[in-house]
């Protein structure tokens, strides 16, 4: 028998897209500042980085305000149980059939391992990669704010981009990821329609 | 209906008035472009702003014999003008620089050129304000010994020659010797009765051919800028601003300012022209220390890059410039024991002269580019130098943390020139002679006999051995500053890697684009690689799996 649950709302499909969108023009512009390839030109890679990064900040503000009201902040709060599960899922049981050790409810509708996930990227990767972005973004003015004794911008540059790693790593793992729900298909289409299908 | 008809009468006259002045613009655009004109032989007087006509003069209604009678004139009425002069650089080539202490001035410092004044006055001074200095005992109080016509002239007929120290040729002369051209006798009383303010010709009469001839030793300087293009000079063009010398380098009391010995390389007042206090001919003084309007993130980079690193993306533009001077191959004869000269690939320029040596040219170059807060130590005649090493004629000082300095563009230029073994000093010897003067180099060609002249003349001793020994000199590009359109792009200094970014060997500083840490891309990438080879092999699993359950069922 196959259930179908309501579990992201249409703001909810939209941030994720969005942002999905925005943090991949900023990885490719970004690598490219930081001198990995050429494709679009340093100058113009810098500029759509920058006003991507700009609407990033903007899409978070609503973001933030709307899992503060929605109270859906509590979807990332962490928990160990059936972590070891998860895994050993993703190790074996995705080979034997086994069937997903998670059930997705609309209270629960992250597994442990992408809550542990989501909650790093959302409190490590995401404020390290915004604080060392506006500090690059504002170096001309280190000087008149006295900031210039306290960083450099090597080593600014060097966490910015430390970040910018992990945000690629999870990016490939996470896009991976999203195959090994109940279907191969069925958190992709949650993503984009809201409704996921469960078993 | 009559009030309709009016309507779209006043609607086709407002579309007519939208329309005119766009044709009217294109109309002297097209106009402009076509209007090339030659230079005329004949002078025209131009015309000026000055209360006075100096024809009219009684002073200046006679014939003058030399240049010291035309000055008498002059200062009848101009009672200060000598004095003026006499305090300035241009007349006594002496520079106390206070930053280092060091007596500077072209009678003082030894370049890589034609190294020095001392024993060669009466060839080189045909650059001096003055007239009459051919040897140490030239009188730098008299009065008349000033020139007030080789800044002043407007008629581009007064030339002082090398070898009449400081004078014009009075009569006709053959300039340069046995070359069949004459330099015809200067007509003073034209000259003086058409006196007025300088321009690029006075100006560039002298410093557009320093080091010996047209853009030699600058590289920002020459005299293409007598009638330059916009892109050549988007301050002097002829068609545009058409700017002269002195709107940059505003005298005052004939003190011309703007200096190469101590340059104002971090000018970090806002506004400061028409104030005493500051130097008129830096980029700020007229255009703030914010001005770019657009673009924020350039105003941020003015911070710590001089005006000039980005606004004047390669200099020699118009005409090539010397880049080496190799003293040490000079002397050579050819079989006839004559004095050799060789023409490079161009035939425009010398690559090889007896008298002087191996040269090289170079048009378009891209600088090289400093740290620089305005300080310049100078190799001086009296330095001790250590022969194994490249010696600094002078060296910019500057660094990325010193707070004062900014990334310069400058030209550096290389040679071989002599110096004295037994002290380990720089040497004067003496290149000019009269043809009578066996021990000048340039008529003989004998290194040991134009030092020991150079000892005897300057006073300094000689020990009698000579060798050559490499130099270098830097020379701040300022000039010919080009059109915003064509200032450097973000990705000229951003290279990604390539190591060919314009700043690639300015140290000190983090810059986007340019050499990134390796150890954190070489992590970075790795992981993100193994993640994803990870995930490729999880997924090929997965399909194997399936692929052989659905094989099973079947």
């Amino acid at each position: 028998m196959t259930n179908k649950i309501y579990v992201f709302k249409l703001f909810e499909r939209f941030w994720h897209w969005s942002q999905a969108g925005l943090i991949i023009t900023m990885l490719i512009t970004g690598f490219e500042v930081h001198g990995s390839y050429t494709l679009m030109g340093f100058a113009d890679a810098v500029e759509v980085h920058t006003v991507a990064a700009w609407a990033l900040v903007g899409l978070w503000c609503f973001a933030i305000f709307w899992h503060f009201t929605t109270g859906e902040w509590k979807q990332y709060i962490p928990t160990l149980q059936k972590v070891d599960a998860m895994i050993k899922y993703y190790a074996v049981g995705i080979f034997t059939h086994a069937p997903h050790p998670f059930k997705t409810t609309q209270l629960k509708k992250h597994n442990p391992l992408q809550r542990l996930a989501y909650l790093w990227v959302l409190l490590m990767i995401g404020p390290g990669i915004w604080i060392t972005g506006w500090a690059y973004l504002f170096y001309d003015q280190w000087t008149a704010w006295g900031w210039d004794t306290l960083l450099t911008l090597e080593w600014v540059a060097f966490f910015h981009v430390a970040f910018a790693f992990m945000m690629l790593v999870f990016l490939i793992a996470h896009v991976y990821l999203t195959t090994a729900g109940h279907t191969p298909t069925a958190h992709i289409k949650a993503m984009i329609t809201g409704w996921e299908e469960t078993d | 209906m009559m009030k309709l008809i009016t309507t779209i009468l006043a609607l086709a006259a407002s579309l007519l008035v939208a329309v005119t002045p766009a044709i009217s613009s294109e109309a002297p655009a097209a106009a402009a472009k076509t209007e090339v004109k030659a230079e005329k032989p004949v002078f025209v007087k131009p015309k000026t702003t000055s209360t006075a006509d100096h024809a009219k003069f009684k002073e200046l209604q006679q014939g003058f014999a030399s240049g010291p009678e035309v000055t008498k004139a002059c200062l009848k009425c101009h009672n200060e003008a000598a004095t003026q002069v006499m305090h300035t650089k241009h007349w006594s080539w002496e520079y106390l620089n206070p930053q280092t202490n060091q007596k500077l001035g072209k009678k003082h410092v030894i370049n890589n050129f034609c190294t020095a004044v001392e024993s060669n006055q009466a060839f080189c001074t045909a650059c001096h304000v003055g007239y009459g200095w051919k040897d140490n005992k030239f009188d730098f109080a008299k009065q008349d010994n000033v020139d007030c016509l080789v800044c002043h002239d407007t008629t581009g007929s007064y030339r002082k020659l090398p070898g009449l120290a400081g004078h014009p040729p009075y009569k006709d002369t053959e300039y340069p010797p046995k070359s069949g051209e004459i330099v015809p006798a200067t007509d003073l009383k034209f000259v003086a009765q058409n006196v007025g303010k300088t321009s690029r010709a006075t100006c560039g009469a002298c410093h557009f051919y320093g080091g010996g001839g047209d853009a030699v030793k600058h590289g920002d300087l020459d005299s293409s800028l007598k009638q330059p293009s916009k892109y050549l000079d988007v301050h002097m063009a002829k068609d545009g601003l058409n700017f002269t010398c002195s709107e940059c380098h505003k005298t005052s009391s004939h003190e011309v300012p703007g200096s190469r010995y101590a340059v104002t390389a971090n000018d970090t007042k806002k506004h400061i022209r028409g104030k005493a206090d500051g130097n008129p001919a830096t980029c700020q003084s007229c255009h703030t220390t914010a001005p770019h309007k657009t673009n924020a993130r350039l105003n941020g980079h003015s911070n710590k890059i001089a005006c000039q690193t980005c606004h004047i993306p390669e200099f020699a533009r118009a005409q090539p410039t010397k880049m080496s001077w190799d003293w040490s191959t000079a002397g050579k004869r050819d079989a006839d024991g004559k004095h050799l000269k060789i023409k490079d690939s161009t035939g425009h320029h010398d690559a090889y002269d007896s008298r002087k040596g191996d040269f090289t040219y170079e048009s378009n170059v891209i600088p090289q580019y400093v740290w620089f807060n305005g300080k310049v130590n100078y190799t001086l005649r009296d330095t001790k130098l250590d022969p194994t090493k490249v010696i600094k004629i002078n060296s910019f000082e500057g660094s990325a943390d010193d707070g004062k300095s900014k990334i310069w563009p400058i030209k550096r230029f290389v040679g071989k020139q002599p110096y004295d073994v037994g002290t380990n000093q720089l040497v004067i010897f003496q290149a000019y002679g009269t043809p009578d003067n066996k021990d000048a180099y340039w008529v003989n060609l004998d290194w040991e006999k134009a030092l020991e002249r150079g000892a005897k003349e300057s006073g300094i001793p000689y020990s009698g051995k000579h060798a050559f020994v490499e130099t270098e000199m830097s020379w701040p590009i300022t000039h010919m500053v080009a059109p915003k359109g064509d200032a450097l792009t973000c990705a000229q200094c951003h290279q990604p890697q390539t190591g060919v970014g314009r700043l690639d060997k300015v140290e000190g500083i983090y810059m986007p684009g340019r050499r990134a840490n390796y150890w954190l891309d070489l992590i970075g990438w790795s992981i993100a690689g193994l993640t994803l080879l990870g995930m490729l092999a999880h997924g090929a699993g997965r399909i194997y799996v399936a692929r052989k359950s659905a094989a099973k069922t079947h």
